[in-house]
Protein backbone atom coordinates (compact mmCIF):
# COMPACT_ATOMS: atom_id res chain seq x y z
CA UNK A 1 0.00 0.00 0.00
CA UNK A 2 1.18 3.51 -0.78
CA UNK A 3 2.04 5.79 2.10
CA UNK A 4 -0.73 8.25 1.23
CA UNK A 5 -3.32 5.47 1.27
CA UNK A 6 -1.91 4.20 4.55
CA UNK A 7 -2.13 7.68 6.05
CA UNK A 8 -5.75 7.99 4.88
CA UNK A 9 -6.62 4.61 6.35
CA UNK A 10 -4.89 5.50 9.63
CA UNK A 11 -6.92 8.73 9.75
CA UNK A 12 -10.17 6.78 9.53
CA UNK A 13 -9.03 4.37 12.26
CA UNK A 14 -7.94 7.19 14.54
CA UNK A 15 -10.40 10.04 13.78
CA UNK A 16 -9.42 12.20 16.79
CA UNK A 17 -5.68 11.90 16.23
CA UNK A 18 -3.35 13.96 14.12
CA UNK A 19 -2.01 11.91 11.21
CA UNK A 20 1.09 13.20 9.43
CA UNK A 21 2.81 11.62 6.49
CA UNK A 22 6.40 11.95 7.60
CA UNK A 23 9.53 11.65 5.51
CA UNK A 24 9.97 7.98 6.38
CA UNK A 25 6.78 6.72 8.02
CA UNK A 26 3.18 7.63 8.70
CA UNK A 27 3.13 9.32 12.11
CA UNK A 28 0.07 9.42 14.35
CA UNK A 29 0.03 11.78 17.32
CA UNK A 30 -2.72 10.98 19.79
CA UNK A 31 -3.91 11.50 23.34
CA UNK A 32 -2.79 8.96 25.95
CA UNK A 33 -6.44 8.14 26.67
CA UNK A 34 -7.05 6.79 23.17
CA UNK A 35 -3.64 5.15 22.70
CA UNK A 36 -4.72 1.63 23.56
CA UNK A 37 -7.90 1.57 21.48
CA UNK A 38 -6.19 3.05 18.41
CA UNK A 39 -3.24 0.67 18.73
CA UNK A 40 -5.65 -2.25 19.01
CA UNK A 41 -7.48 -1.14 15.85
CA UNK A 42 -4.23 -0.70 13.95
CA UNK A 43 -3.08 -4.12 15.01
CA UNK A 44 -6.27 -5.95 14.10
CA UNK A 45 -7.26 -4.18 10.87
CA UNK A 46 -6.28 -6.40 7.95
CA UNK A 47 -4.83 -3.55 5.86
CA UNK A 48 -2.63 -2.11 8.59
CA UNK A 49 -1.90 -5.42 10.41
CA UNK A 50 0.77 -4.00 12.73
CA UNK A 51 1.74 -7.30 14.32
CA UNK A 52 5.25 -6.40 15.44
CA UNK A 53 6.32 -3.82 17.99
CA UNK A 54 9.81 -2.71 16.98
CA UNK A 55 10.61 -0.32 19.80
CA UNK A 56 9.26 2.06 22.41
CA UNK A 57 11.19 5.26 22.98
CA UNK A 58 10.58 7.39 26.03
CA UNK A 59 10.95 11.08 25.29
CA UNK A 60 11.45 14.19 27.37
CA UNK A 61 10.13 17.21 25.44
CA UNK A 62 10.90 19.71 28.18
CA UNK A 63 7.50 20.57 29.61
CA UNK A 64 6.03 17.23 28.59
CA UNK A 65 7.03 13.59 28.63
CA UNK A 66 6.04 11.17 25.92
CA UNK A 67 6.49 7.86 24.23
CA UNK A 68 7.13 6.95 20.60
CA UNK A 69 6.08 3.55 19.28
CA UNK A 70 7.58 2.09 16.13
CA UNK A 71 5.19 -0.54 14.80
CA UNK A 72 5.70 -2.78 11.81
CA UNK A 73 3.49 -4.99 9.73
CA UNK A 74 5.25 -8.21 8.79
CA UNK A 75 2.45 -8.87 6.27
CA UNK A 76 2.69 -5.61 4.30
CA UNK A 77 6.23 -4.55 5.30
CA UNK A 78 5.28 -1.02 6.32
CA UNK A 79 5.82 0.91 9.51
CA UNK A 80 3.65 3.32 11.46
CA UNK A 81 4.85 5.54 14.30
CA UNK A 82 2.55 6.35 17.21
CA UNK A 83 3.32 9.27 19.48
CA UNK A 84 1.72 10.37 22.67
CA UNK A 85 2.52 13.01 25.28
CA UNK A 86 1.57 13.67 28.88
CA UNK A 87 2.02 17.03 30.55
CA UNK A 88 2.16 15.79 34.15
CA UNK A 89 5.87 15.42 34.90
CA UNK A 90 5.31 14.45 38.53
CA UNK A 91 3.14 11.45 37.86
CA UNK A 92 3.07 10.70 34.13
CA UNK A 93 0.80 7.80 33.24
CA UNK A 94 0.31 6.10 29.89
CA UNK A 95 -1.56 2.90 29.11
CA UNK A 96 0.60 -0.17 28.75
CA UNK A 97 0.48 -2.01 25.44
CA UNK A 98 1.62 -5.34 26.92
CA UNK A 99 -1.82 -6.77 26.22
CA UNK A 100 -1.31 -6.26 22.48
CA UNK A 101 2.39 -6.99 22.07
CA UNK A 102 4.21 -8.93 24.82
CA UNK A 103 7.46 -7.31 23.59
CA UNK A 104 6.23 -4.08 25.16
CA UNK A 105 6.96 -5.42 28.63
CA UNK A 106 10.72 -4.82 28.58
CA UNK A 107 10.56 -1.68 26.47
CA UNK A 108 8.10 -0.12 28.92
CA UNK A 109 10.18 -1.14 31.89
CA UNK A 110 13.12 0.60 30.25
CA UNK A 111 11.11 3.77 29.68
CA UNK A 112 9.93 3.66 33.30
CA UNK A 113 13.46 3.13 34.53
CA UNK A 114 15.10 5.92 32.57
CA UNK A 115 12.27 8.48 32.32
CA UNK A 116 9.89 7.64 35.12
CA UNK A 117 6.85 7.15 32.90
CA UNK A 118 4.34 4.87 34.61
CA UNK A 119 2.49 2.39 32.43
CA UNK A 120 -1.01 1.54 33.54
CA UNK A 121 -1.85 -2.21 33.61
CA UNK A 122 1.76 -3.25 33.15
CA UNK A 123 2.19 -6.75 34.65
CA UNK A 124 5.55 -6.13 36.31
CA UNK A 125 6.60 -2.48 36.39
CA UNK A 126 9.94 -2.36 38.22
CA UNK A 127 13.22 -0.56 37.63
CA UNK A 128 15.22 -2.43 35.00
CA UNK A 129 18.84 -1.24 34.90
CA UNK A 130 19.12 1.03 37.93
CA UNK A 131 18.03 0.67 41.53
CA UNK A 132 15.32 2.73 43.12
CA UNK A 133 17.69 5.35 44.59
CA UNK A 134 18.56 6.76 41.18
CA UNK A 135 16.62 9.54 39.59
CA UNK A 136 15.44 9.29 35.99
CA UNK A 137 18.63 9.87 33.96
CA UNK A 138 17.14 10.42 30.52
CA UNK A 139 15.10 13.39 31.71
CA UNK A 140 16.55 16.67 30.58
CA UNK A 141 16.50 18.13 34.09
CA UNK A 142 18.47 15.23 35.56
CA UNK A 143 21.58 16.45 37.36
CA UNK A 144 24.58 14.20 36.94
CA UNK A 145 27.50 15.36 39.05
CA UNK A 146 30.01 12.87 37.75
CA UNK A 147 29.45 13.32 34.02
CA UNK A 148 32.56 14.98 32.66
CA UNK A 149 30.99 15.40 29.24
CA UNK A 150 28.07 17.54 30.36
CA UNK A 151 28.63 21.19 29.62
CA UNK B 1 32.34 -37.46 63.88
CA UNK B 2 28.81 -36.19 63.82
CA UNK B 3 26.43 -37.57 61.31
CA UNK B 4 25.78 -35.22 58.37
CA UNK B 5 22.39 -33.58 58.54
CA UNK B 6 20.26 -34.10 55.49
CA UNK B 7 18.76 -30.86 54.27
CA UNK B 8 15.23 -31.77 53.25
CA UNK B 9 13.96 -30.14 50.05
CA UNK B 10 10.46 -31.45 49.46
CA UNK B 11 9.65 -32.05 45.85
CA UNK B 12 6.72 -29.67 45.81
CA UNK B 13 8.76 -26.84 47.21
CA UNK B 14 10.24 -24.20 44.96
CA UNK B 15 13.96 -23.80 45.13
CA UNK B 16 15.54 -20.54 44.00
CA UNK B 17 19.10 -20.37 42.72
CA UNK B 18 21.07 -17.45 41.48
CA UNK B 19 22.87 -17.87 38.16
CA UNK B 20 25.36 -15.12 37.55
CA UNK B 21 26.25 -12.25 37.36
CA UNK B 22 29.62 -14.00 37.15
CA UNK B 23 28.75 -17.26 35.47
CA UNK B 24 30.61 -18.52 32.41
CA UNK B 25 27.53 -19.54 30.48
CA UNK B 26 25.82 -16.17 30.75
CA UNK B 27 28.59 -14.69 28.55
CA UNK B 28 28.86 -11.54 30.59
CA UNK B 29 27.33 -9.94 33.62
CA UNK B 30 23.79 -11.25 33.32
CA UNK B 31 22.10 -12.46 36.46
CA UNK B 32 19.28 -14.95 36.23
CA UNK B 33 17.18 -15.78 39.28
CA UNK B 34 15.95 -19.28 38.53
CA UNK B 35 13.06 -20.90 40.42
CA UNK B 36 13.25 -24.66 40.28
CA UNK B 37 11.07 -27.55 41.30
CA UNK B 38 13.41 -30.49 41.40
CA UNK B 39 15.44 -29.93 38.26
CA UNK B 40 12.63 -28.36 36.29
CA UNK B 41 12.70 -24.63 35.63
CA UNK B 42 9.51 -22.89 36.83
CA UNK B 43 10.49 -19.30 36.34
CA UNK B 44 13.49 -17.30 35.12
CA UNK B 45 13.84 -13.69 36.07
CA UNK B 46 16.66 -11.76 34.41
CA UNK B 47 18.35 -8.99 36.36
CA UNK B 48 20.32 -6.66 34.16
CA UNK B 49 22.08 -3.33 34.46
CA UNK B 50 25.47 -4.46 35.73
CA UNK B 51 27.19 -2.92 32.72
CA UNK B 52 24.73 -0.10 32.02
CA UNK B 53 26.76 2.89 30.88
CA UNK B 54 23.96 5.18 29.77
CA UNK B 55 25.09 5.32 26.16
CA UNK B 56 21.81 6.94 25.11
CA UNK B 57 22.34 9.72 27.66
CA UNK B 58 25.99 10.16 26.66
CA UNK B 59 24.95 10.54 23.03
CA UNK B 60 22.94 13.63 23.94
CA UNK B 61 26.08 15.54 24.87
CA UNK B 62 28.43 14.50 22.04
CA UNK B 63 28.53 15.00 18.28
CA UNK B 64 27.46 12.54 15.60
CA UNK B 65 30.96 11.38 14.60
CA UNK B 66 31.64 10.72 18.28
CA UNK B 67 28.50 8.60 18.69
CA UNK B 68 29.97 6.06 16.28
CA UNK B 69 32.68 5.18 18.78
CA UNK B 70 30.08 4.48 21.44
CA UNK B 71 28.10 2.13 19.21
CA UNK B 72 31.15 -0.15 18.99
CA UNK B 73 30.74 -0.78 22.68
CA UNK B 74 27.16 -2.02 22.51
CA UNK B 75 27.29 -5.23 20.52
CA UNK B 76 31.05 -5.50 20.33
CA UNK B 77 30.91 -8.49 17.99
CA UNK B 78 28.92 -6.51 15.41
CA UNK B 79 30.88 -3.32 15.91
CA UNK B 80 31.22 -2.52 12.24
CA UNK B 81 27.50 -3.00 11.56
CA UNK B 82 26.56 -0.81 14.52
CA UNK B 83 28.76 1.97 13.12
CA UNK B 84 27.06 1.58 9.79
CA UNK B 85 23.61 2.07 11.32
CA UNK B 86 24.49 5.50 12.73
CA UNK B 87 26.35 6.51 9.55
CA UNK B 88 23.41 5.57 7.36
CA UNK B 89 21.01 7.48 9.59
CA UNK B 90 23.17 10.60 9.44
CA UNK B 91 23.80 10.28 5.69
CA UNK B 92 20.11 9.80 4.93
CA UNK B 93 19.20 12.78 7.09
CA UNK B 94 21.68 15.01 5.25
CA UNK B 95 20.84 13.52 1.86
CA UNK B 96 24.39 12.41 1.20
CA UNK B 97 24.95 9.63 -1.29
CA UNK B 98 28.18 7.77 -0.58
CA UNK B 99 30.25 6.36 -3.43
CA UNK B 100 29.85 2.81 -4.68
CA UNK B 101 33.27 1.99 -3.32
CA UNK B 102 32.14 2.83 0.21
CA UNK B 103 28.94 0.82 -0.17
CA UNK B 104 30.78 -2.27 -1.36
CA UNK B 105 33.54 -2.08 1.24
CA UNK B 106 30.97 -1.58 3.99
CA UNK B 107 29.04 -4.62 2.82
CA UNK B 108 32.14 -6.83 2.67
CA UNK B 109 33.23 -5.74 6.13
CA UNK B 110 29.71 -6.25 7.51
CA UNK B 111 29.68 -9.80 6.24
CA UNK B 112 33.15 -10.48 7.61
CA UNK B 113 31.86 -9.15 10.92
CA UNK B 114 28.89 -11.51 10.71
CA UNK B 115 31.16 -14.48 10.04
CA UNK B 116 33.48 -13.74 12.94
CA UNK B 117 30.53 -13.19 15.26
CA UNK B 118 29.02 -16.53 14.29
CA UNK B 119 32.42 -18.19 14.67
CA UNK B 120 32.62 -16.94 18.22
CA UNK B 121 29.03 -18.06 18.78
CA UNK B 122 29.97 -21.53 17.54
CA UNK B 123 33.06 -21.59 19.72
CA UNK B 124 31.33 -20.57 22.94
CA UNK B 125 28.16 -22.51 22.26
CA UNK B 126 30.17 -25.70 21.97
CA UNK B 127 31.94 -24.82 25.18
CA UNK B 128 28.63 -24.16 26.98
CA UNK B 129 27.54 -27.68 26.09
CA UNK B 130 30.82 -29.33 27.04
CA UNK B 131 32.76 -29.41 23.77
CA UNK B 132 35.92 -27.52 24.51
CA UNK B 133 37.58 -28.28 21.15
CA UNK B 134 35.15 -25.91 19.38
CA UNK B 135 36.49 -23.02 21.35
CA UNK B 136 39.99 -23.47 19.96
CA UNK B 137 38.84 -24.11 16.40
CA UNK B 138 36.50 -21.14 16.38
CA UNK B 139 38.95 -18.68 17.82
CA UNK B 140 41.73 -19.91 15.54
CA UNK B 141 39.72 -19.12 12.41
CA UNK B 142 38.30 -15.89 13.80
CA UNK B 143 41.85 -14.63 14.20
CA UNK B 144 42.21 -14.46 10.41
CA UNK B 145 39.28 -12.05 10.14
CA UNK B 146 40.53 -9.96 13.03
CA UNK B 147 43.87 -9.67 11.24
CA UNK B 148 42.09 -8.35 8.15
CA UNK B 149 40.29 -5.82 10.34
CA UNK B 150 43.50 -4.82 12.04
CA UNK B 151 45.21 -4.17 8.74
CA UNK B 152 42.41 -2.14 7.19
CA UNK B 153 40.57 -0.55 10.11
CA UNK B 154 43.28 -0.31 12.73
CA UNK B 155 41.18 -2.01 15.38
CA UNK B 156 40.47 -5.67 15.85
CA UNK B 157 37.10 -5.80 17.58
CA UNK B 158 36.32 -2.15 18.20
CA UNK B 159 36.89 -1.00 14.63
CA UNK B 160 35.19 2.45 14.33
CA UNK B 161 35.98 2.32 10.63
CA UNK B 162 32.80 3.93 9.32
CA UNK B 163 32.30 7.63 9.63
CA UNK B 164 29.46 9.81 8.33
CA UNK B 165 30.14 10.20 4.62
CA UNK B 166 32.23 7.11 4.09
CA UNK B 167 35.17 5.40 5.71
CA UNK B 168 37.96 6.64 7.96
CA UNK B 169 40.59 5.80 5.36
CA UNK B 170 40.98 3.69 2.25
CA UNK B 171 41.27 -0.08 2.38
CA UNK B 172 44.68 -1.63 2.83
CA UNK B 173 46.34 -2.91 -0.41
CA UNK B 174 46.32 -6.42 1.08
CA UNK B 175 42.60 -6.34 1.84
CA UNK B 176 41.35 -8.16 -1.24
CA UNK B 177 44.11 -10.74 -1.22
CA UNK B 178 43.71 -11.54 2.48
CA UNK B 179 39.93 -11.73 2.25
CA UNK B 180 40.12 -14.14 -0.69
CA UNK B 181 42.66 -16.24 1.17
CA UNK B 182 40.34 -16.39 4.13
CA UNK B 183 37.33 -17.38 2.03
CA UNK B 184 39.15 -20.21 0.28
CA UNK B 185 40.51 -21.39 3.64
CA UNK B 186 37.17 -21.15 5.43
CA UNK B 187 35.27 -22.94 2.67
CA UNK B 188 37.41 -25.96 3.51
CA UNK B 189 37.27 -25.45 7.28
CA UNK B 190 33.56 -24.83 7.77
CA UNK B 191 32.59 -28.44 6.97
CA UNK B 192 34.95 -29.41 9.79
CA UNK B 193 32.73 -27.44 12.17
CA UNK B 194 29.79 -29.59 11.12
CA UNK B 195 31.76 -32.80 11.52
CA UNK B 196 32.92 -31.74 14.95
CA UNK B 197 29.69 -30.48 16.46
CA UNK B 198 26.58 -30.38 14.28
CA UNK B 199 26.38 -34.11 13.65
CA UNK B 200 27.16 -35.05 17.23
CA UNK B 201 24.26 -37.06 18.65
CA UNK B 202 24.69 -35.81 22.21
CA UNK B 203 24.78 -32.23 20.96
CA UNK B 204 21.62 -32.69 18.89
CA UNK B 205 19.76 -34.45 21.70
CA UNK B 206 20.50 -31.56 24.00
CA UNK B 207 19.14 -28.97 21.57
CA UNK B 208 16.27 -30.40 19.57
CA UNK B 209 12.83 -29.37 20.86
CA UNK B 210 14.44 -27.25 23.56
CA UNK B 211 13.31 -23.66 23.96
CA UNK B 212 10.76 -23.78 21.15
CA UNK B 213 9.31 -20.50 19.89
CA UNK B 214 6.72 -20.60 17.10
CA UNK B 215 6.36 -18.01 14.37
CA UNK B 216 3.47 -16.11 15.99
CA UNK B 217 5.35 -15.82 19.27
CA UNK B 218 8.50 -14.71 17.47
CA UNK B 219 6.62 -11.85 15.79
CA UNK B 220 4.75 -10.87 18.94
CA UNK B 221 7.98 -10.73 20.96
CA UNK B 222 9.77 -8.94 18.13
CA UNK B 223 12.48 -11.60 17.75
CA UNK B 224 14.68 -10.90 14.75
CA UNK B 225 17.91 -12.18 13.32
CA UNK B 226 18.83 -15.87 13.56
CA UNK B 227 16.45 -16.32 16.51
CA UNK B 228 13.47 -15.09 14.52
CA UNK B 229 14.46 -16.85 11.31
CA UNK B 230 14.80 -20.20 13.10
CA UNK B 231 11.07 -19.83 13.87
CA UNK B 232 10.20 -19.17 10.24
CA UNK B 233 9.82 -15.42 10.62
CA UNK B 234 11.29 -13.77 7.52
CA UNK B 235 12.85 -10.68 9.10
CA UNK B 236 16.15 -10.09 7.33
CA UNK B 237 16.60 -6.32 6.97
CA UNK B 238 19.13 -6.98 4.19
CA UNK B 239 16.29 -8.52 2.15
CA UNK B 240 13.32 -6.40 3.16
CA UNK B 241 14.89 -2.94 3.34
CA UNK B 242 18.28 -3.31 1.63
CA UNK B 243 20.97 -0.79 2.47
CA UNK B 244 24.58 -0.33 1.26
CA UNK B 245 25.27 -2.87 -1.48
CA UNK B 246 22.83 -5.60 -0.44
CA UNK B 247 20.50 -4.78 -3.33
CA UNK B 248 23.13 -5.81 -5.88
CA UNK B 249 24.05 -9.22 -4.47
CA UNK B 250 22.07 -12.44 -4.50
CA UNK B 251 21.85 -14.42 -1.33
CA UNK B 252 19.37 -16.67 0.40
CA UNK B 253 17.58 -15.80 3.60
CA UNK B 254 17.97 -18.83 5.85
CA UNK B 255 14.62 -19.90 7.29
CA UNK B 256 13.63 -22.87 9.42
CA UNK B 257 10.24 -23.64 10.88
CA UNK B 258 11.18 -25.61 14.00
CA UNK B 259 12.12 -22.67 16.23
CA UNK B 260 14.16 -24.73 18.68
CA UNK B 261 17.70 -24.21 19.93
CA UNK B 262 19.19 -26.53 17.33
CA UNK B 263 17.73 -24.58 14.44
CA UNK B 264 18.86 -21.28 15.89
CA UNK B 265 22.31 -22.83 15.73
CA UNK B 266 21.68 -24.11 12.19
CA UNK B 267 20.63 -20.68 10.91
CA UNK B 268 23.95 -19.24 12.01
CA UNK B 269 25.93 -22.07 10.45
CA UNK B 270 24.13 -21.63 7.13
CA UNK B 271 24.47 -17.86 7.29
CA UNK B 272 28.24 -18.17 7.29
CA UNK B 273 28.00 -19.85 3.88
CA UNK B 274 25.72 -17.10 2.61
CA UNK B 275 28.04 -14.40 3.96
CA UNK B 276 30.91 -15.99 2.07
CA UNK B 277 28.79 -15.98 -1.09
CA UNK B 278 28.07 -12.28 -0.66
CA UNK B 279 31.74 -11.45 -0.13
CA UNK B 280 32.78 -13.47 -3.17
CA UNK B 281 30.33 -11.56 -5.37
CA UNK B 282 31.84 -8.24 -4.32
CA UNK B 283 35.49 -8.75 -3.50
CA UNK B 284 36.80 -8.86 -7.08
CA UNK B 285 35.04 -5.75 -8.28
CA UNK B 286 35.35 -3.09 -5.63
CA UNK B 287 34.64 0.04 -7.71
CA UNK B 288 37.14 2.86 -7.79
CA UNK B 289 36.11 6.13 -6.22
CA UNK B 290 36.58 8.24 -3.16
CA UNK B 291 36.50 6.48 0.19
CA UNK B 292 34.76 9.41 1.90
CA UNK B 293 32.51 12.26 0.87
CA UNK B 294 33.45 15.75 1.90
CA UNK B 295 31.55 16.58 5.07
CA UNK B 296 31.18 19.81 6.97
CA UNK B 297 33.53 20.00 9.95
CA UNK B 298 30.54 20.20 12.29
CA UNK B 299 27.71 17.91 11.33
CA UNK B 300 24.27 19.25 12.19
CA UNK B 301 21.19 17.25 11.27
CA UNK B 302 18.11 19.20 10.20
CA UNK B 303 15.34 19.26 12.77
CA UNK B 304 13.36 16.04 12.59
CA UNK B 305 13.36 12.34 13.31
CA UNK B 306 15.35 9.65 11.58
CA UNK B 307 15.08 5.91 11.90
CA UNK B 308 17.50 3.44 10.38
CA UNK B 309 17.60 -0.29 10.84
CA UNK B 310 20.39 -2.67 9.90
CA UNK B 311 20.87 -6.40 10.26
CA UNK B 312 23.57 -7.13 12.81
CA UNK B 313 24.80 -10.64 13.50
CA UNK B 314 22.09 -10.94 16.16
CA UNK B 315 19.12 -9.23 14.57
CA UNK B 316 17.67 -5.89 13.78
CA UNK B 317 19.43 -2.90 15.26
CA UNK B 318 17.31 0.23 14.99
CA UNK B 319 18.75 3.69 15.48
CA UNK B 320 16.20 6.40 16.18
CA UNK B 321 17.63 9.91 16.20
CA UNK B 322 15.60 12.97 17.17
CA UNK B 323 17.39 16.16 16.17
CA UNK B 324 16.60 19.73 17.13
CA UNK B 325 19.06 21.14 14.60
CA UNK B 326 22.08 21.29 16.89
CA UNK B 327 25.35 19.43 16.61
CA UNK B 328 24.25 17.13 19.41
CA UNK B 329 21.19 14.94 18.96
CA UNK B 330 18.18 15.70 21.15
CA UNK B 331 17.56 12.02 21.80
CA UNK B 332 19.06 8.80 20.49
CA UNK B 333 17.42 5.45 20.97
CA UNK B 334 19.05 2.16 20.08
CA UNK B 335 16.63 -0.68 19.50
CA UNK B 336 19.11 -3.42 20.25
CA UNK B 337 18.29 -7.00 19.28
CA UNK B 338 19.69 -8.60 22.43
CA UNK B 339 17.50 -6.52 24.71
CA UNK B 340 14.45 -7.80 22.85
CA UNK B 341 15.71 -11.39 22.81
CA UNK B 342 16.19 -11.48 26.56
CA UNK B 343 12.52 -10.76 27.31
CA UNK B 344 11.06 -14.14 26.23
CA UNK B 345 13.79 -16.19 27.97
CA UNK B 346 11.33 -17.06 30.72
CA UNK B 347 8.76 -18.23 28.18
CA UNK B 348 11.32 -20.38 26.35
CA UNK B 349 12.81 -22.07 29.38
CA UNK B 350 9.74 -22.75 31.53
CA UNK B 351 9.28 -26.48 31.96
CA UNK B 352 12.73 -27.44 30.72
CA UNK B 353 15.61 -28.67 32.86
CA UNK B 354 18.23 -26.40 34.39
CA UNK B 355 20.90 -27.71 32.01
CA UNK B 356 18.67 -26.79 29.08
CA UNK B 357 18.59 -23.21 30.34
CA UNK B 358 22.30 -22.99 29.54
CA UNK B 359 21.61 -24.33 26.04
CA UNK B 360 18.73 -21.90 25.43
CA UNK B 361 20.74 -18.99 26.74
CA UNK B 362 23.63 -19.96 24.49
CA UNK B 363 21.42 -20.38 21.44
CA UNK B 364 20.11 -16.81 21.86
CA UNK B 365 23.74 -15.63 21.62
CA UNK B 366 23.20 -12.70 23.98
CA UNK B 367 25.75 -9.92 24.22
CA UNK B 368 25.21 -8.27 27.59
CA UNK B 369 26.63 -4.78 26.84
CA UNK B 370 24.07 -4.59 24.05
CA UNK B 371 21.25 -5.36 26.49
CA UNK B 372 22.40 -2.78 29.02
CA UNK B 373 23.75 -0.14 26.63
Amino acid sequence: MEKTQLAALAATLAPDAQVVQGKQFVEITLLPTELYTVAEKLKNHSDTALDMLVSITGMDYGSELGTVYHLRSTVHNHMIVLKTRVSDRENPEIDSLCGLWPAAEFHEREAFDLLGIRFRNHPDLRRLFLDSTWGYPLRKDYKDDINILAK
Amino acid sequence: MEEAVKAPVPEQEEYVINMGPQHPSTHGVLRLVVSLRGETVRNVEPHIGYIHRGIEKMCESITYPQIIHLTDRMDYLSAHINNEAVCLAVENALGIEVSDRVKVVRTILSELTRIQSHQLFWATFGMDLGGLTCFFYGLRDREMILDIFEETCGGRMIVSYNCPGGLMNDIHPNFQKRTKEFISYFRKTLPEYDRLLTGNVIFQERLKNIGVVNREQAIAWGLTGPVGRASGFSCDVRKHNPYSAYDRVTFKEILYDEGDSFHRYKVRMDEMWESMNIIEQLIDNIPAGSYAEKMKPVIKLPEGEYYQSVETARGELGVYIVSDGNKNPYRVKFRSPNFVHLAPLNLMSQGSKIADLVAINGSLDLIIPDIDR
